[in-house]
Protein backbone atom coordinates (compact mmCIF):
# COMPACT_ATOMS: atom_id res chain seq x y z
CA UNK A 1 0.00 0.00 0.00
CA UNK A 2 1.18 3.49 -0.68
CA UNK A 3 2.12 5.79 2.13
CA UNK A 4 -0.94 7.97 2.92
CA UNK A 5 0.94 11.09 4.02
CA UNK A 6 3.71 12.35 1.76
CA UNK A 7 7.03 13.22 3.29
CA UNK A 8 7.62 16.74 4.55
CA UNK A 9 10.21 17.63 1.95
CA UNK A 10 8.12 16.25 -0.87
CA UNK A 11 5.25 18.50 0.24
CA UNK A 12 7.50 21.55 0.48
CA UNK A 13 8.89 20.80 -2.95
CA UNK A 14 5.43 20.26 -4.44
CA UNK A 15 4.16 23.63 -3.21
CA UNK A 16 7.23 25.51 -4.38
CA UNK A 17 7.12 23.67 -7.70
CA UNK A 18 3.45 24.57 -8.21
CA UNK A 19 4.19 28.27 -7.65
CA UNK A 20 7.22 28.29 -9.88
CA UNK A 21 5.46 26.39 -12.66
CA UNK A 22 2.47 28.74 -12.56
CA UNK A 23 4.78 31.72 -12.64
CA UNK A 24 6.89 30.26 -15.40
CA UNK A 25 3.76 29.97 -17.56
CA UNK A 26 2.22 33.36 -16.87
CA UNK A 27 5.28 35.45 -15.91
CA UNK A 28 2.86 37.97 -14.42
CA UNK A 29 4.57 38.44 -11.11
CA UNK A 30 8.19 38.45 -12.21
CA UNK A 31 7.61 40.92 -15.01
CA UNK A 32 5.73 43.24 -12.64
CA UNK A 33 8.47 43.02 -10.03
CA UNK A 34 11.16 43.66 -12.63
CA UNK A 35 9.51 46.65 -14.24
CA UNK A 36 8.77 48.04 -10.81
CA UNK A 37 12.42 47.63 -9.78
CA UNK A 38 13.56 49.44 -12.89
CA UNK A 39 11.21 52.30 -12.15
CA UNK A 40 12.41 52.61 -8.57
CA UNK A 41 16.02 52.78 -9.72
CA UNK A 42 15.08 55.32 -12.36
CA UNK A 43 13.44 57.49 -9.73
CA UNK A 44 16.40 57.13 -7.40
CA UNK A 45 18.69 58.11 -10.23
CA UNK A 46 17.12 61.54 -10.44
CA UNK A 47 16.03 61.94 -6.83
CA UNK A 48 19.52 61.31 -5.51
CA UNK A 49 21.50 62.48 -8.56
CA UNK A 50 23.47 59.25 -8.67
CA UNK A 51 26.79 60.63 -9.87
CA UNK A 52 30.07 58.86 -9.22
CA UNK A 53 30.66 60.35 -5.80
CA UNK A 54 27.16 59.77 -4.43
CA UNK A 55 27.03 56.26 -5.84
CA UNK A 56 29.95 55.22 -3.71
CA UNK A 57 27.93 55.60 -0.54
CA UNK A 58 24.36 54.90 -1.60
CA UNK A 59 24.59 51.90 -3.95
CA UNK A 60 23.75 49.41 -1.20
CA UNK A 61 20.88 51.54 0.06
CA UNK A 62 19.36 52.05 -3.38
CA UNK A 63 19.54 48.36 -4.21
CA UNK A 64 18.06 47.22 -0.89
CA UNK A 65 15.23 49.72 -1.02
CA UNK A 66 14.42 48.53 -4.51
CA UNK A 67 14.43 44.87 -3.49
CA UNK A 68 12.35 45.55 -0.39
CA UNK A 69 9.68 47.35 -2.43
CA UNK A 70 9.67 44.77 -5.20
CA UNK A 71 9.60 42.07 -2.53
CA UNK A 72 6.34 43.30 -0.99
CA UNK A 73 4.81 43.30 -4.44
CA UNK A 74 5.73 39.64 -4.87
CA UNK A 75 4.72 38.61 -1.36
CA UNK A 76 1.32 40.23 -1.68
CA UNK A 77 0.60 38.63 -5.01
CA UNK A 78 1.77 35.17 -4.10
CA UNK A 79 -0.55 34.98 -1.09
CA UNK A 80 -3.44 36.76 -2.82
CA UNK A 81 -3.63 34.08 -5.54
CA UNK A 82 -3.93 31.43 -2.84
CA UNK A 83 -6.72 33.30 -1.14
CA UNK A 84 -8.68 34.37 -4.19
CA UNK A 85 -10.13 31.11 -5.43
CA UNK A 86 -9.95 29.20 -2.18
CA UNK A 87 -6.63 27.56 -3.05
CA UNK A 88 -5.49 28.12 0.51
CA UNK A 89 -8.34 25.98 1.84
CA UNK A 90 -7.25 23.24 -0.51
CA UNK A 91 -3.70 23.47 0.70
CA UNK A 92 -4.85 23.40 4.30
CA UNK A 93 -6.91 20.28 3.65
CA UNK A 94 -3.86 18.43 2.36
CA UNK A 95 -2.64 15.87 4.88
CA UNK A 96 0.74 17.50 5.41
CA UNK A 97 2.25 19.49 8.20
CA UNK A 98 1.19 23.14 7.94
CA UNK A 99 4.78 24.32 8.16
CA UNK A 100 5.38 22.56 4.83
CA UNK A 101 3.04 25.15 3.31
CA UNK A 102 5.09 27.90 4.90
CA UNK A 103 8.38 26.56 3.60
CA UNK A 104 6.95 25.91 0.15
CA UNK A 105 5.62 29.46 -0.14
CA UNK A 106 8.80 30.89 1.35
CA UNK A 107 10.97 29.02 -1.16
CA UNK A 108 8.96 30.18 -4.15
CA UNK A 109 8.90 33.76 -2.81
CA UNK A 110 12.64 33.62 -2.27
CA UNK A 111 13.11 32.29 -5.78
CA UNK A 112 11.15 35.23 -7.26
CA UNK A 113 13.13 37.71 -5.25
CA UNK A 114 16.44 36.12 -6.23
CA UNK A 115 15.48 36.14 -9.91
CA UNK A 116 14.69 39.84 -9.69
CA UNK A 117 17.99 40.46 -7.93
CA UNK A 118 19.86 38.38 -10.51
CA UNK A 119 18.53 40.63 -13.27
CA UNK A 120 18.62 43.99 -11.47
CA UNK A 121 22.18 43.65 -10.13
CA UNK A 122 23.90 43.17 -13.52
CA UNK A 123 21.72 45.89 -14.97
CA UNK A 124 22.68 48.28 -12.18
CA UNK A 125 26.32 47.36 -12.69
CA UNK A 126 26.00 48.08 -16.39
CA UNK A 127 24.12 51.37 -15.98
CA UNK A 128 26.50 52.76 -13.40
CA UNK A 129 29.71 50.94 -14.26
CA UNK A 130 29.73 49.51 -10.76
CA UNK A 131 31.61 46.19 -10.87
CA UNK A 132 32.32 46.02 -7.16
CA UNK A 133 28.91 44.49 -6.54
CA UNK A 134 30.05 41.28 -8.25
CA UNK A 135 31.83 39.93 -5.19
CA UNK A 136 31.02 36.69 -3.44
CA UNK A 137 30.61 38.50 -0.15
CA UNK A 138 28.12 40.93 -1.67
CA UNK A 139 26.09 38.14 -3.19
CA UNK A 140 26.21 36.23 0.10
CA UNK A 141 24.82 39.21 1.98
CA UNK A 142 22.15 39.54 -0.69
CA UNK A 143 21.12 35.92 -0.12
CA UNK A 144 21.11 36.19 3.69
CA UNK A 145 19.14 39.43 3.61
CA UNK A 146 16.60 38.01 1.20
CA UNK A 147 16.11 34.92 3.36
CA UNK A 148 15.38 37.02 6.44
CA UNK A 149 13.10 39.39 4.57
CA UNK A 150 11.16 36.59 2.89
CA UNK A 151 10.79 34.45 6.01
CA UNK A 152 9.05 37.15 8.01
CA UNK A 153 7.35 38.49 4.87
CA UNK A 154 5.75 35.16 3.99
CA UNK A 155 4.31 34.88 7.49
CA UNK A 156 2.98 38.43 7.50
CA UNK A 157 1.55 38.23 3.99
CA UNK A 158 -0.39 35.13 5.05
CA UNK A 159 -1.86 37.33 7.77
CA UNK A 160 -2.47 40.47 5.75
CA UNK A 161 -4.42 38.73 2.96
CA UNK A 162 -6.97 37.67 5.55
CA UNK A 163 -7.69 41.22 6.69
CA UNK A 164 -10.06 43.78 5.27
CA UNK A 165 -7.32 46.15 4.06
CA UNK A 166 -5.25 43.34 2.45
CA UNK A 167 -2.44 44.63 0.19
CA UNK A 168 -2.27 48.00 1.86
CA UNK A 169 -1.47 46.43 5.18
CA UNK A 170 1.52 44.26 4.23
CA UNK A 171 4.21 46.95 3.94
CA UNK A 172 2.94 48.60 7.12
CA UNK A 173 3.25 45.33 9.00
CA UNK A 174 6.41 44.15 7.33
CA UNK A 175 8.72 47.15 7.18
CA UNK A 176 9.00 47.96 10.90
CA UNK A 177 9.61 44.30 11.74
CA UNK A 178 12.07 43.92 8.86
CA UNK A 179 14.06 47.03 9.77
CA UNK A 180 16.91 45.02 11.33
CA UNK A 181 17.40 42.81 8.29
CA UNK A 182 17.32 45.75 5.86
CA UNK A 183 19.68 47.91 7.91
CA UNK A 184 22.14 45.09 8.58
CA UNK A 185 22.14 44.20 4.88
CA UNK A 186 22.70 47.79 3.84
CA UNK A 187 25.51 48.14 6.36
CA UNK A 188 27.20 44.89 5.31
CA UNK A 189 26.85 45.31 1.55
CA UNK A 190 27.74 48.99 1.78
CA UNK A 191 30.95 48.01 3.55
CA UNK A 192 31.76 45.51 0.83
CA UNK A 193 31.22 48.04 -1.94
CA UNK A 194 33.40 50.53 -0.07
CA UNK A 195 36.12 47.90 0.07
CA UNK A 196 36.33 47.59 3.86
CA UNK A 197 38.22 44.60 5.30
CA UNK A 198 36.08 41.56 6.10
CA UNK A 199 36.39 42.02 9.89
CA UNK A 200 34.53 45.33 9.65
CA UNK A 201 31.45 43.84 8.05
CA UNK A 202 31.44 40.87 10.41
CA UNK A 203 29.23 42.60 13.00
CA UNK A 204 26.27 43.35 10.67
CA UNK A 205 26.79 39.96 9.04
CA UNK A 206 26.47 38.19 12.39
CA UNK A 207 23.30 40.11 13.23
CA UNK A 208 21.92 39.21 9.81
CA UNK A 209 22.50 35.53 10.51
CA UNK A 210 20.99 35.85 14.00
CA UNK A 211 17.91 37.53 12.53
CA UNK A 212 17.56 34.86 9.84
CA UNK A 213 17.75 32.02 12.35
CA UNK A 214 15.37 33.61 14.86
CA UNK A 215 12.75 34.60 12.33
CA UNK A 216 12.88 31.41 10.28
CA UNK A 217 12.40 29.42 13.47
CA UNK A 218 9.63 31.67 14.80
CA UNK A 219 7.75 31.82 11.51
CA UNK A 220 8.02 28.06 11.21
CA UNK A 221 6.56 27.62 14.69
CA UNK A 222 3.72 30.13 14.49
CA UNK A 223 2.62 29.74 10.88
CA UNK A 224 0.05 27.22 12.17
CA UNK A 225 -1.71 29.93 14.13
CA UNK A 226 -1.87 32.23 11.14
CA UNK A 227 -3.64 29.88 8.74
CA UNK A 228 -5.91 27.89 11.03
CA UNK A 229 -9.60 28.39 10.41
CA UNK B 1 -20.32 43.56 34.92
CA UNK B 2 -19.25 43.67 38.53
CA UNK B 3 -18.75 47.07 40.12
CA UNK B 4 -15.31 48.60 40.34
CA UNK B 5 -13.16 46.56 42.70
CA UNK B 6 -11.87 48.17 45.88
CA UNK B 7 -8.26 47.42 45.02
CA UNK B 8 -8.56 49.35 41.77
CA UNK B 9 -9.96 52.39 43.55
CA UNK B 10 -7.02 52.27 45.95
CA UNK B 11 -4.64 51.97 42.99
CA UNK B 12 -6.25 55.00 41.34
CA UNK B 13 -5.80 57.09 44.45
CA UNK B 14 -2.25 55.82 44.90
CA UNK B 15 -1.30 56.66 41.32
CA UNK B 16 -2.64 60.21 41.64
CA UNK B 17 -0.66 60.70 44.85
CA UNK B 18 2.35 58.95 43.30
CA UNK B 19 2.46 61.23 40.26
CA UNK B 20 2.08 64.25 42.56
CA UNK B 21 4.98 63.11 44.71
CA UNK B 22 7.10 62.30 41.65
CA UNK B 23 6.41 65.77 40.27
CA UNK B 24 7.56 67.28 43.56
CA UNK B 25 10.71 65.16 43.54
CA UNK B 26 11.49 66.02 39.92
CA UNK B 27 10.82 69.74 40.11
CA UNK B 28 11.80 70.66 43.70
CA UNK B 29 13.66 67.93 45.53
CA UNK B 30 16.19 66.94 42.87
CA UNK B 31 19.20 69.24 42.58
CA UNK B 32 19.63 71.30 39.43
CA UNK B 33 22.07 69.66 37.04
CA UNK B 34 25.28 71.67 36.70
CA UNK B 35 25.67 71.83 32.91
CA UNK B 36 22.18 71.50 31.48
CA UNK B 37 20.28 73.31 34.20
CA UNK B 38 16.58 72.93 34.84
CA UNK B 39 15.76 71.26 31.54
CA UNK B 40 17.43 68.12 32.83
CA UNK B 41 14.49 67.71 35.22
CA UNK B 42 12.50 66.29 32.32
CA UNK B 43 14.75 63.28 32.69
CA UNK B 44 12.82 61.84 35.65
CA UNK B 45 9.57 61.54 33.76
CA UNK B 46 11.40 60.57 30.59
CA UNK B 47 12.89 57.52 32.30
CA UNK B 48 9.66 56.78 34.17
CA UNK B 49 7.51 56.65 31.04
CA UNK B 50 10.17 54.81 29.05
CA UNK B 51 10.35 52.16 31.76
CA UNK B 52 6.63 51.39 31.80
CA UNK B 53 6.54 51.62 28.02
CA UNK B 54 9.15 48.90 27.70
CA UNK B 55 7.62 46.75 30.44
CA UNK B 56 4.30 46.93 28.63
CA UNK B 57 5.77 45.68 25.38
CA UNK B 58 7.43 42.74 27.08
CA UNK B 59 4.16 41.99 28.88
CA UNK B 60 2.34 42.14 25.53
CA UNK B 61 4.73 39.74 23.81
CA UNK B 62 4.55 37.28 26.70
CA UNK B 63 0.75 37.41 26.95
CA UNK B 64 0.66 36.93 23.17
CA UNK B 65 2.51 33.65 23.60
CA UNK B 66 0.27 32.63 26.50
CA UNK B 67 -2.81 33.42 24.39
CA UNK B 68 -1.57 31.29 21.48
CA UNK B 69 -1.04 28.37 23.86
CA UNK B 70 -4.19 28.66 25.98
CA UNK B 71 -6.62 30.37 23.52
CA UNK B 72 -8.14 32.17 26.48
CA UNK B 73 -9.64 35.54 25.48
CA UNK B 74 -8.64 37.07 28.81
CA UNK B 75 -5.02 37.02 27.69
CA UNK B 76 -5.95 38.84 24.52
CA UNK B 77 -7.54 41.61 26.58
CA UNK B 78 -4.43 41.68 28.73
CA UNK B 79 -2.25 42.03 25.63
CA UNK B 80 -4.31 44.80 24.04
CA UNK B 81 -4.32 46.69 27.33
CA UNK B 82 -0.55 46.41 27.62
CA UNK B 83 0.10 47.53 24.03
CA UNK B 84 -2.36 50.39 24.18
CA UNK B 85 -1.14 51.87 27.45
CA UNK B 86 2.50 51.35 26.50
CA UNK B 87 2.13 52.94 23.10
CA UNK B 88 0.83 56.07 24.80
CA UNK B 89 3.58 56.09 27.42
CA UNK B 90 6.21 55.47 24.78
CA UNK B 91 4.91 58.36 22.76
CA UNK B 92 5.19 60.58 25.85
CA UNK B 93 8.76 59.32 26.31
CA UNK B 94 9.67 60.33 22.78
CA UNK B 95 8.11 63.77 23.17
CA UNK B 96 9.82 64.38 26.53
CA UNK B 97 13.11 63.14 25.10
CA UNK B 98 12.72 65.55 22.21
CA UNK B 99 12.16 68.43 24.62
CA UNK B 100 15.33 67.45 26.45
CA UNK B 101 17.33 66.86 23.27
CA UNK B 102 16.69 70.33 21.87
CA UNK B 103 18.85 72.14 24.48
CA UNK B 104 21.19 69.21 25.25
CA UNK B 105 22.03 68.10 21.70
CA UNK B 106 20.82 71.19 19.90
CA UNK B 107 18.37 69.17 17.84
CA UNK B 108 14.85 67.79 18.29
CA UNK B 109 15.74 64.48 16.79
CA UNK B 110 18.76 62.42 15.84
CA UNK B 111 19.01 58.91 14.39
CA UNK B 112 20.62 57.40 17.40
CA UNK B 113 20.02 53.70 18.28
CA UNK B 114 17.66 54.38 21.16
CA UNK B 115 15.73 57.06 19.32
CA UNK B 116 15.49 55.00 16.16
CA UNK B 117 14.50 51.88 18.06
CA UNK B 118 11.87 53.88 19.94
CA UNK B 119 10.47 55.22 16.66
CA UNK B 120 10.44 51.79 15.01
CA UNK B 121 8.84 50.19 18.08
CA UNK B 122 6.17 52.86 18.11
CA UNK B 123 5.52 52.17 14.42
CA UNK B 124 5.28 48.43 15.08
CA UNK B 125 2.56 49.01 17.65
CA UNK B 126 0.69 51.44 15.44
CA UNK B 127 0.78 48.71 12.79
CA UNK B 128 -0.51 46.34 15.47
CA UNK B 129 -3.64 48.44 15.88
CA UNK B 130 -4.11 48.74 12.13
CA UNK B 131 -3.89 44.98 11.84
CA UNK B 132 -6.48 44.47 14.56
CA UNK B 133 -8.77 47.08 13.03
CA UNK B 134 -8.82 45.14 9.76
CA UNK B 135 -10.21 41.92 11.22
CA UNK B 136 -13.79 41.39 12.32
CA UNK B 137 -13.77 37.97 13.95
CA UNK B 138 -12.67 38.40 17.57
CA UNK B 139 -10.89 35.05 17.68
CA UNK B 140 -8.86 35.71 14.54
CA UNK B 141 -8.13 39.25 15.67
CA UNK B 142 -6.74 37.91 18.92
CA UNK B 143 -4.65 35.28 17.15
CA UNK B 144 -3.11 37.69 14.64
CA UNK B 145 -2.56 40.30 17.32
CA UNK B 146 -0.68 37.79 19.44
CA UNK B 147 1.51 36.73 16.51
CA UNK B 148 2.36 40.30 15.63
CA UNK B 149 3.04 41.33 19.23
CA UNK B 150 5.44 38.42 19.45
CA UNK B 151 7.22 39.34 16.18
CA UNK B 152 7.48 42.97 17.28
CA UNK B 153 8.90 42.00 20.64
CA UNK B 154 11.52 39.84 18.91
CA UNK B 155 12.61 42.35 16.31
CA UNK B 156 12.91 45.43 18.55
CA UNK B 157 16.07 44.28 20.40
CA UNK B 158 17.73 43.27 17.11
CA UNK B 159 16.86 46.67 15.66
CA UNK B 160 18.64 48.23 18.61
CA UNK B 161 21.74 46.10 18.12
CA UNK B 162 21.87 46.81 14.39
CA UNK B 163 21.56 50.57 14.72
CA UNK B 164 24.24 50.57 17.41
CA UNK B 165 26.59 49.68 14.54
CA UNK B 166 25.80 53.01 12.98
CA UNK B 167 26.29 55.62 15.75
CA UNK B 168 25.24 56.82 19.20
CA UNK B 169 25.17 59.96 21.32
CA UNK B 170 22.43 58.96 23.77
CA UNK B 171 23.62 58.76 27.40
CA UNK B 172 23.46 55.39 29.13
CA UNK B 173 21.67 55.65 32.46
CA UNK B 174 22.75 52.38 33.99
CA UNK B 175 26.39 51.54 33.29
CA UNK B 176 29.66 53.34 32.96
CA UNK B 177 29.50 55.28 29.73
CA UNK B 178 27.10 57.79 31.30
CA UNK B 179 29.18 60.91 31.61
CA UNK B 180 31.09 60.40 28.40
CA UNK B 181 28.14 60.60 26.07
CA UNK B 182 26.99 64.03 25.04
CA UNK B 183 24.25 65.22 27.36
CA UNK B 184 25.16 62.59 29.92
CA UNK B 185 25.76 63.41 33.55
CA UNK B 186 26.76 61.77 36.83
CA UNK B 187 23.81 61.29 39.10
CA UNK B 188 23.97 62.43 42.69
CA UNK B 189 22.16 60.54 45.44
CA UNK B 190 19.17 62.90 45.41
CA UNK B 191 18.85 62.55 41.66
CA UNK B 192 18.86 58.78 41.98
CA UNK B 193 16.16 58.95 44.67
CA UNK B 194 14.01 61.16 42.44
CA UNK B 195 14.47 58.78 39.55
CA UNK B 196 13.33 55.80 41.59
CA UNK B 197 10.36 57.73 42.98
CA UNK B 198 9.34 58.51 39.42
CA UNK B 199 9.84 54.88 38.34
CA UNK B 200 7.65 53.73 41.22
CA UNK B 201 4.94 56.30 40.54
CA UNK B 202 4.73 55.44 36.86
CA UNK B 203 4.66 51.73 37.59
CA UNK B 204 1.62 52.20 39.85
CA UNK B 205 -0.05 54.41 37.26
CA UNK B 206 0.68 51.85 34.57
CA UNK B 207 -0.84 48.97 36.54
CA UNK B 208 -3.90 51.03 37.31
CA UNK B 209 -4.40 52.13 33.70
CA UNK B 210 -3.90 48.60 32.46
CA UNK B 211 -6.48 47.30 34.88
CA UNK B 212 -8.97 49.89 33.65
CA UNK B 213 -8.26 48.94 30.06
CA UNK B 214 -8.72 45.24 30.77
CA UNK B 215 -12.10 45.96 32.36
CA UNK B 216 -12.99 48.07 29.37
CA UNK B 217 -12.03 45.16 27.11
CA UNK B 218 -14.43 42.96 29.02
CA UNK B 219 -17.20 45.49 28.56
CA UNK B 220 -16.47 45.77 24.85
CA UNK B 221 -16.85 42.05 24.51
CA UNK B 222 -20.16 42.15 26.33
CA UNK B 223 -21.45 44.91 24.06
CA UNK B 224 -20.46 42.91 21.01
CA UNK B 225 -22.32 39.88 22.36
CA UNK B 226 -25.43 41.96 23.08
CA UNK B 227 -25.36 43.48 19.61
CA UNK B 228 -25.19 40.01 18.13
CA UNK B 229 -28.14 38.94 20.24
CA UNK B 230 -30.22 41.93 19.14
CA UNK B 231 -29.48 41.42 15.45
CA UNK B 232 -30.50 37.76 15.57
Amino acid sequence: MKEPTPSFFKAVFAIAHKDLAAEFRSRELLSAMLVFSMLVILIFNFALELDVKVRQSVTAGVLWTTFAFAGTLGLNRSMAVEKDRGCMDGLLLAPVDRSAIFFGKAISNLAFMLVVEAIVIPLYAMLYNETRIFQWEFLGVLLLGSIGYISVGTLLSAMSVQTRTRDVLLPILLFPVAVPVLLASVKASGGIVAGLPFEEILAPLNLLIVYDVIFLATSFMIFDYVVEE
Amino acid sequence: MQSKPMALTILDVLSIIGIGVATYFALVYAPTEAVMGNVQRVFYFHVGTAWVGLVGFVVAAVSGIVYLVTKDMRWDRFEVAAVEVSTMFFFITIVLGSIWARPAWNTWWTWDPRLTTAAVTELIYIAYFMLRAGIEEPEKRARFGAVYALLGGLSAPITFMVIRLFRTIHPVVVGTASAEAQGGFDMSGDMLTSMFVSLGAFTILFVSLMWHRIRLGGLEEKVEELKLKVSM
